[in-house]
C-alpha cells in the first residue's frame, strides 16, 4: 500500500481541510504507516470469521416514541461560531 | 414513448419520513413548523459524548413498510455512518444503513397504459435527516442559516430497480407508493412539507449500429412535485440524447461517472452540478454507537398482522363486490382508507352501490374539495347520507331537490326526513289530494282544456305545468300524467 500525495489531498478535500505542501508531504508519511499497519492485518486469515458489526454482544436496545424536552434555542446556540437570530450563521454554501 | 430515438430508464430514490413523534435517536419533536432550532439536543446537535438510542416505533413502522413493498426482512441488520463534511450535518456524518440494510428485493405494481407493470425494489433502508439550510437572499458575501430542527428525524429509503421506462411511469409508481404510505399511516407523504422526497436516477439507450449504448447516469434532484419529477425526467433524457449525439460518452467510459444534476422547475431545466463523491468518499463504517437488531419471525409476523388490506387488493375487492368501474375504484382508493370505509359503510346503508359511488364521488368528494377538508371531518355520517338517498327514492325526489337536501344537511345538520320536510319538498302523494289540484288547474286553464278536446295534444302541458307549480314540483309526474288524463277524458 503506497499513499500518494494526491490520495492524501483528495481525503483532506472531503475533511474540507487546507493543508500545505509541507503538511500534505508529512501527512502522507503518517497515514501511509497506519495503512500499511491495516495492511498487515490484512493478511491475517479471517475466512471462517463473522464480520463484527458492534463489539459488545448486545442487540435490540430501543427506546419508546415519547417526546423529551429539547434544549432550549439559547442552549442549542450557545456554540454556535455565529449566530443570526435564532439560527447557526455559516459562510455560505453555494454548491 | 414510442417514437422517441431512445429508451429511457428511470430509478427512484423516494424518502419518506415516519409518522414518528420523535427522532430517530432522540426524544426531540418531529413536529412541522416549529421555531427554528427549538426541537434540537446534544444527540442531534451532535455535541460530543451524546449517545444515540433508537426509536422502536420508527423501525416498527419501516418494518411495515417494507412488508407492503413485499421486501425480504433481514434477520440482521445494523447501523453505519456516511461521513461527509456539511453545515447541515452537525456530526460530519449521517447515520444510515450501508451493508446490511433491513430490507431488501420488494417490488411495487403500477397500473400503465400497458397494464400492470411490476416495478422491482433494491432495498429499503433507515436513516437519519439532515438540517436545512436557508440561503440569504442578495448573492456572494452572505450567510447561510442553519436550522438543525429536522436533523435526526426519521426517514425511510426506498431504492427502486432502474425499471421504470417513462416518465409517467415514474408519477404512477410515486402515486402508487404516496397511496400505500399513507393508507397504513406510515408517512403522510407532503411533498410541501418534505415528508416525501424523490430523487431521480436517469439514463438513456440509444440504438445505434454496434448495439445500444448507455448514457452516463445522472441523479436529478430538488423535484418538489410529481409534476416536476415527470417534466425533468422527460426534460433530462432529452438532454442526454443531445450531449451523446455531440460527444458520445457512454456510461462506463473512463473518465466518466454519475452526476448530479438539480431541476429548476421555473426554467424546467436540470443543471449539472459536480461530480457525484463515489461511495468509497463517504468512507463507511458501523456505527459503534449504536448498537445492531435482530429480527425473528414472531416480529415479523406481529407487523404483518396489522397491515390490512393494501390499496392493490382493496381495489380489486371494490370492483367485484360493487360492481363498479376500474376508473371509479380508483377515484375511490386514491381518496385512502377512510373514505373507502366511509363508501362501504354508505352503501350497504342504502343499498345501493352505483347510487352511494355517485354521491361519494360528485356531491361528497366536491364538498370535501371545496372545504379542504378530509372525509373524518365531514359533518354527515354514512347512514344519514344513505337515508338521503333512500328517502329521494322512496318519495321519488328529482337529483337537483335531493342536492338542495344534501346540501342544507351538510351546512346546517339534521337528518335528511327533517330537512326534506323543513324545505317543503315533501311528497304529495295523496291521489285524492291531487285530484284536487288537477281540477283546479283545469278550471284556470280553460282554453288548454278546449284545445286539447281538439285534439291539441301538447296543450295538456300547460295544465301539468300549473300543477307542478301549485305541488312546488313535489308531485310524482307519472301520477300528475295519470289523473290529468284521466280527468281531462271525463271533462
Amino acid at each position: 500500500m503506497s499513499l500518494t500525495v494526491d490520495d492524501t489531498r483528495w481525503v483532506a478535500h472531503l475533511a474540507r481541510l487546507q493543508l500545505a505542501d509541507a503538511e500534505l508531504a508529512t501527512m502522507t508519511r503518517q497515514l501511509g504507516a497506519i495503512l500499511d499497519y491495516v495492511t498487515q492485518l490484512q493478511q491475517a486469515r479471517t475466512d471462517n470469521v463473522e464480520p463484527l458489526a458492534h463489539p459488545l454482544p448486545i442487540h435490540n436496545v430501543f427506546r419508546d416514541d415519547s417526546p423529551a424536552p429539547s434544549l432550549s434555542v439559547d442552549a442549542a446556540l450557545a456554540n454556535a461560531p455565529q449566530r443570526r437570530d435564532n439560527f447557526f450563521a455559516v459562510p455560505a454554501v453555494l454548491d | 414513448m414510442a417514437d422517441l430515438p431512445y429508451r429511457i430508464v428511470i430509478g427512484l430514490e423516494v424518502h419518506v419520513q415516519l409518522l414518528t413523534q420523535t427522532k430517530l435517536f432522540c426524544g426531540c419533536s418531529t413536529r412541522f413548523g416549529q421555531p427554528p432550532n427549538s426541537a434540537t439536543c446534544p444527540v442531534c446537535l451532535g455535541l460530543p459524548g451524546a449517545l444515540p438510542v433508537m426509536n422502536r416505533r420508527a423501525f416498527d413502522l419501516a418494518v411495515k413498510a417494507a412488508l407492503a413493498l413485499n421486501c425480504r426482512i433481514a434477520s440482521f441488520t445494523k447501523w453505519d455512518r456516511k461521513n461527509y463534511y456539511y453545515p447541515d450535518l452537525p456530526k460530519n456524518y449521517q447515520i444510515s444503513q450501508y451493508d446490511l440494510p433491513f430490507s431488501s428485493d420488494g417490488h411495487l405494481d403500477i397500473q400503465t397504459p400497458e397494464g400492470t407493470k411490476r416495478i422491482g425494489i433494491i432495498r429499503a433502508h433507515l436513516e437519519e435527516d439532515a438540517g436545512k439550510l436557508l440561503h440569504e437572499e442578495g448573492g456572494s458575501g452572505k450567510d447561510s442559516l442553519v436550522d438543525l430542527n429536522r436533523t435526526g428525524t426519521p426517514l425511510l429509503e426506498i431504492v427502486s430497480q432502474p425499471e421504470l421506462s417513462a416518465p409517467e411511469e415514474a408519477k404512477a409508481y410515486l402515486e402508487e407508493l404516496r397511496l400505500l404510505l399513507k393508507a397504513l399511516e406510515i408517512s403522510d407523504c407532503e411533498m410541501q412539507e418534505g415528508s416525501l422526497r424523490c430523487d431521480a436516477n436517469v439514463n438513456i439507450h440509444v440504438p445505434h449500429a454496434d448495439g445500444v449504448a448507455a448514457t452516463p447516469i445522472v441523479e436529478v434532484k430538488n423535484l418538489n412535485s410529481f409534476r416536476a419529477v415527470e417534466r425533468a425526467i422527460k426534460f433530462e433524457a432529452n438532454r442526454q440524447y443531445g450531449q451523446f449525439q455531440s460527444d458520445g460518452k457512454k456510461l462506463g467510459d473512463r473518465g466518466v461517472s454519475k452526476a448530479t444534476a438539480g431541476w429548476d422547475d421555473v426554467r424546467g431545466v436540470t443543471v449539472v452540478q459536480r461530480r457525484k463523491e463515489e461511495a468509497s468518499d463517504y468512507r463507511y463504517f458501523p456505527d459503534p454507537d449504536l448498537v445492531p437488531i435482530e429480527v425473528d419471525s414472531a416480529w415479523i409476523a406481529e407487523v404483518r398482522a396489522l397491515l390490512g388490506e393494501l390499496p392493490a387488493a382493496q381495489r380489486t375487492r371494490l370492483q367485484s363486490q360493487y360492481a363498479l368501474s376500474a376508473y371509479d375504484t380508483e377515484v375511490i382508493t386514491r381518496q385512502g382508507r377512510p373514505f373507502v370505509a366511509y363508501f362501504e359503510e354508505l352503501a350497504r346503508g342504502c343499498g345501493d352501490a352505483a347510487e352511494a359511488k355517485n354521491w361519494l364521488t360528485n356531491e361528497i368528494l366536491q364538498t370535501l374539495n371545496d372545504r379542504k377538508s378530509d372525509v373524518r371531518a365531514f359533518p354527515q355520517p354514512a347512514d344519514a347520507i344513505a337515508e338521503l338517498i333512500r328517502e329521494a327514492k322512496a318519495t321519488g325526489l328529482n337529483k337537483q331537490r335531493a342536492r338542495d337536501v344534501y346540501a342544507h344537511m351538510v351546512s346546517e345538520g339534521g337528518t335528511a326526513k327533517e330537512v326534506i320536510k323543513k324545505l317543503g319538498f315533501t311528497p304529495v302523494t295523496d291521489e285524492g289530494q291531487l285530484r284536487d289540484i288537477v281540477r283546479r288547474a283545469m278550471a284556470a286553464n280553460a282554453k288548454a282544456v278546449t284545445d286539447f278536446k281538439n285534439g291539441k295534444v301538447k296543450a295538456a302541458d300547460a295544465i301539468k305545468g300549473a300543477v307542478m307549480r301549485e305541488t312546488k314540483g313535489m308531485a310524482r309526474t307519472e301520477m300528475v300524467q295519470q289523473i290529468l288524463l284521466e280527468e281531462l277524458q271525463r271533462a
